[in-house]
């Protein structure tokens, strides 16, 4: 596919709070509200936008492992509780671990150009602090090749496999840049998420972040090369937008000035069973951003806002690179330098980004839509900038670079 | 024998208490662990629990339970290195599960002392009744003869009066956790001058092994913690009295003032009835008395505690470790009223103004004042703490003097720990007072000394 073959639209987006430890409200031992909740709360809230739930054609949920977190398998079927106009709808269930709300948006763009749908609700989700972190780090290590990798694996199994993404960053680039360069990308996502009131660290209080995100490394309890302050913190959320066609905009009763245009993206899955080619690149990721940005006609200097998949610090760091927006290995300036800020050349992950709104793992990419949409239409959940250009371009990644969408989006003029 | 070999038999007494549980959980890993080593497949690991209390014992094997779960997932990193071997066990929840079971597997609990035969290492946590603890190290060193070391848990008795009374020749130590053993990482040490060398080394190898930081007592009732702490107590009930006849408060009220003030001034992680709570009340008459009868020329007696324990306000701890009611009374965890003996009932906070009249009575805190949770972790807190303990030490309200009583007598009271022989030096008293109450500074410091000249009338 090298370009939309009809013209896709993506409106009403919501997201739900992502909860989690660092908010105020969150106690690990109280009762909290379950996937359930959150499937129905961000459905409702992007139906809210649109005049009657029965003009919705399709839908698509988003999830990586409620089947383990949750132990809820048949998510499709969960979708009708949103609204029961839904129910006897065609409704799917899309995975791809931590890029599965990626999917669930390239999903539901297939769907409007088959001509079979003109409309499709689309929701992401995940709640996982059903069971202690120890535990999902089992459940979240099935995004990497269980059969090759989970038994010589860490027992923090994802932080370890960015940590040694760090270690080689680091030895190939200067341990010193690239560890100032990690601890200003965590500086800047708190005081983005300190801007938005749904973001999981926006009660975040810490005086110093910057030395908070310096803290040394302990290989003994956690991970040699990544600190805590580095990964992203485990979250129940969902968020919600509706793809539509100029036809179901219209039969929704959305006017195209509450809508932003899909204009290009890049599905790419690589080989779950492969360890990456450099420790230092993102191929898989570099892969589906070319493909965004050529099915969209752009290059780089076009994009106004970017949201980038930082489930850790150098993971946020090295799409930057793989995306273009700077060289290899130089991405610990470029972000020390304030080029990420809401003001700066690239505004990055404006609500936080996974760091600092959260990352409820199967709903981020559609999070991540919802938050562009929502820029680009005046009604961010956050802080709200003028964007430079009229695109945005989001990066949803699954695994370790294996599954990955990117997504430009165009503001609609 | 060297503590490889002493560690395939293994004993706890009095190992459902609260003290016994804790030592016998931090033994039940060291052994899993040592079994797991390829070198060790052949040996047999066993680690008697013993207690008197048959359903204590049921409750003990829950507790290690939960416990070595919570331990397990804590370690989980390097418990996948111990099970590298093992194919099976390949998620974090497979090998948890696992050294759980391989570290209950050692245990076995049992109510009779026969079934120790064989120990080589036996860890005594009974009842502080010295006539009881002489019974019972005499019955089993007849049984396990003359190679079996103990490690005595007492916080008071005199480690040569035991070692003499149990007729073991110098193969007893004093090996003082404090409570609760598994979080807390201080460990007293006390030696005799009998006490064995090769046991003395193997004391320290064994605190190494269980992630203990040792502290060396000399053998003299109380040693370091209870020596500060019980006369802490006796200093805190002495201004009980001052308030109520200075204050004219009733001594529900000066329990109050006394509590607060030693919690919130003197930046500590409880209020001083809070801690006598949490050890109980009927331990720390229990542990005065064994001082009184030890130390020659000093009655350690409080009337305060007695008049409460006759009333049956005892505090301690229920088993799942929440705190019992006792000189406070507790409401999910939080101070929620103190015991009035005039009324035989508790005094609530939540009850009338009566607190807030307090707290007016101990004026605003000075300036730079921070909670002990707040500067725990926080790196300036030797900076901080300077700083509000210069604004204390001028500040004239009933509260900057009653702390400022208790900092200069908490000081002589580790001055006197050292000059009576007690401790090696003020470092040492320090040290069990930083690490095993979880104050932030000693009781031998500079700030007492600003206080030393301005305490005047207030004691």
């Amino acid at each position: 596919m090298s370009r939309m073959t009809k013209p896709v639209y993506a409106t009403a987006g919501y997201n739900t709070i992502s909860l989690g430890s660092g908010r105020k409200e969150f106690h690990p031992k109280k009762p909290r509200p379950g996937l359930e909740h959150y499937i129905k709360e961000a459905g409702q809230g992007a139906l809210a936008q649109v005049n009657d739930p029965s003009n919705i054609d399709e839908g698509v949920i988003a999830n990586f492992m409620a089947a383990r977190f949750n132990k809820q398998g048949n998510l499709a079927a969960v979708m009708p509780m949103i609204d029961p106009k839904l129910e006897y709808k065609p409704l799917v269930r899309v995975e791809g671990a931590c890029g599965s709300g990626g999917l669930g948006l390239t999903t539901a763009a297939k769907f409007l150009m088959s001509g079979m749908a003109d409309s499709v609700l689309t929701v992401g989700v995940e709640v996982q602090n059903t069971v202690k972190a120890i535990y999902g780090a089992d459940i979240l290590a099935g995004a990497g090749h269980y059969a090759s990798q989970r038994k010589e694996g860490h027992a923090y199994f994802f932080p370890a496999k960015f940590s040694d993404r760090s270690c080689a960053a680091q030895g190939k680039f200067g341990a010193e840049r690239t560890r100032e360069g990690m601890a200003r990308w965590y500086e800047r996502a708190i005081l983005n998420a300190r801007q938005c009131p749904k973001a999981q660290e926006y009660h975040n209080s810490i005086d110093d972040l910057y030395a908070a995100g310096m803290s040394p490394c302990n290989a003994n309890a956690f991970c040699g090369h990544i600190n805590v302050y580095d990964c992203s913190k485990v979250s129940d959320g969902a968020s919600a937008v509706i793809f539509a066609s100029e036809e179901g905009l219209k039969k929704l009763g959305v006017d195209k000035s509450d809508a932003v245009e899909l204009v290009g993206y890049g599905q790419v899955v690589a080989d779950i069973s492969k360890d990456p080619e450099d420790q230092t690149k993102l191929t898989t990721t570099a892969r589906a951003v070319k493909q965004a940005m050529d099915m969209a006609g752009v290059t780089t200097s076009d994009i106004g806002m970017l949201e980038v998949h930082d489930c850790f610090t150098i993971g946020g760091m090295l799409a930057l690179e793989a995306a273009g927006f700077c060289g290899y290995g130089e991405s610990p300036d470029f972000v020390a330098s304030g080029k990420t800020a809401p003001d700066g050349e690239i505004p990055v992950n404006l609500s936080g980004g996974l760091i600092g709104y959260g990352h409820y793992t199967g709903g981020t990419g559609v999070r991540q839509a919802a938050d562009i949409c929502m820029q680009f239409t005046g009604k961010p959940d956050g802080q709200k900038i003028e964007p430079r250009t009229p695109y945005g371009l989001m990066i949803s990644m699954g695994g370790n670079d294996r599954t990955v969408v990117s997504c430009v989006f165009r503001k609609v003029q | 024998m060297d503590l490889d070999t002493r560690l395939e038999n293994v004993a706890v007494l009095g190992a459902a208490g609260k003290m016994g549980s804790g030592i016998a959980l931090l033994l039940a890993q060291e052994m899993a662990r040592q079994k797991l080593k390829p070198e060790n497949k052949d040996r047999t690991y066993v680690l008697h629990l013993v207690d008197v209390n048959q359903e204590a014992l049921t409750g003990l094997m829950g507790y290690l339970r939960t416990q070595l779960t919570k331990a397990a997932e804590k370690s989980a990193v390097s418990l996948r290195d111990l099970y590298a071997g093992r194919a099976d066990l390949v998620e974090n929840y497979d090998i948890i599960a696992a050294f759980v079971d391989d570290s209950i597997s050692v245990a076995r609990p049992s109510t009779t002392l026969e079934t120790l035969k064989g120990a080589k290492l036996v860890f005594e946590a009974i009842i502080e009744d010295k006539g009881i603890k002489f019974d019972v190290l005499r019955k089993i060193d007849a049984l396990c003869g003359p190679e079996t070391y103990y490690f005595t848990n007492t916080s008071s008795i005199p480690i040569g009066v035991l070692d003499e009374g149990a007729g073991l020749g110098g193969r007893i130590i004093g090996y003082h956790f404090y409570n609760p053993p598994a979080v807390q990482r201080l460990l007293e040490l006390i030696t005799t001058k009998s006490t064995q060398p090769d046991l003395v080394k193997m004391g320290g190898d064994i605190a190494k092994r269980l992630g203990k930081k040792v502290f060396p007592a000399n053998d003299i009732a109380g040693f370091i913690g209870n020596g500060h702490f019980m006369r802490d107590i006796l200093h805190a009930t002495s201004e009980v009295k001052r308030l109520m006849s200075e204050e004219s408060m009733t001594e529900a009220e000066a329990v109050y003032v006394v509590n607060k003030v030693s919690q919130d001034l003197l930046v500590r992680p409880m209020g001083i009835f809070q801690l006598i709570d949490y050890v109980g009340v009927d331990v720390c008459r229990f542990i005065m008395m064994v001082m009184t009868e030890h130390i020659d020329g000093e009655t350690l007696k409080d009337d305060l505690l007695e008049r409460l324990a006759a009333k049956g306000v005892l505090g301690g701890q229920y088993a799942s470790g929440a705190q019992k009611d006792g000189v406070l009374k507790y409401d999910g965890g939080r101070v929620a009223g103190v015991y009035d003996l005039s009324k035989g009932g508790y005094a609530l906070f939540a009850e009338g103004d009566w607190t807030k009249k307090l707290d007016e009575k101990i004026g605003a805190y000075p300036a730079g004042h921070a909670a002990w949770r707040a500067l725990l972790m926080d790196p300036a807190k030797d900076d901080k703490l300077s700083t509000y303990f210069k604004a204390l030490s001028t500040t004239d309200t009933l509260g900057a003097k009653l702390a400022r009583g208790t900092l200069v007598r908490s000081k002589e009271i580790g001055e006197r720990l050292v000059s009576d022989g007690v401790a090696s030096s003020v470092d040492v008293v320090n040290g069990v007072i930083v690490n095993g109450f979880y104050h932030l500074y000693g009781p031998v410091n500079e700030y007492a000394e600003l206080m030393i000249d301005k305490v005047g009338g207030t004691r």
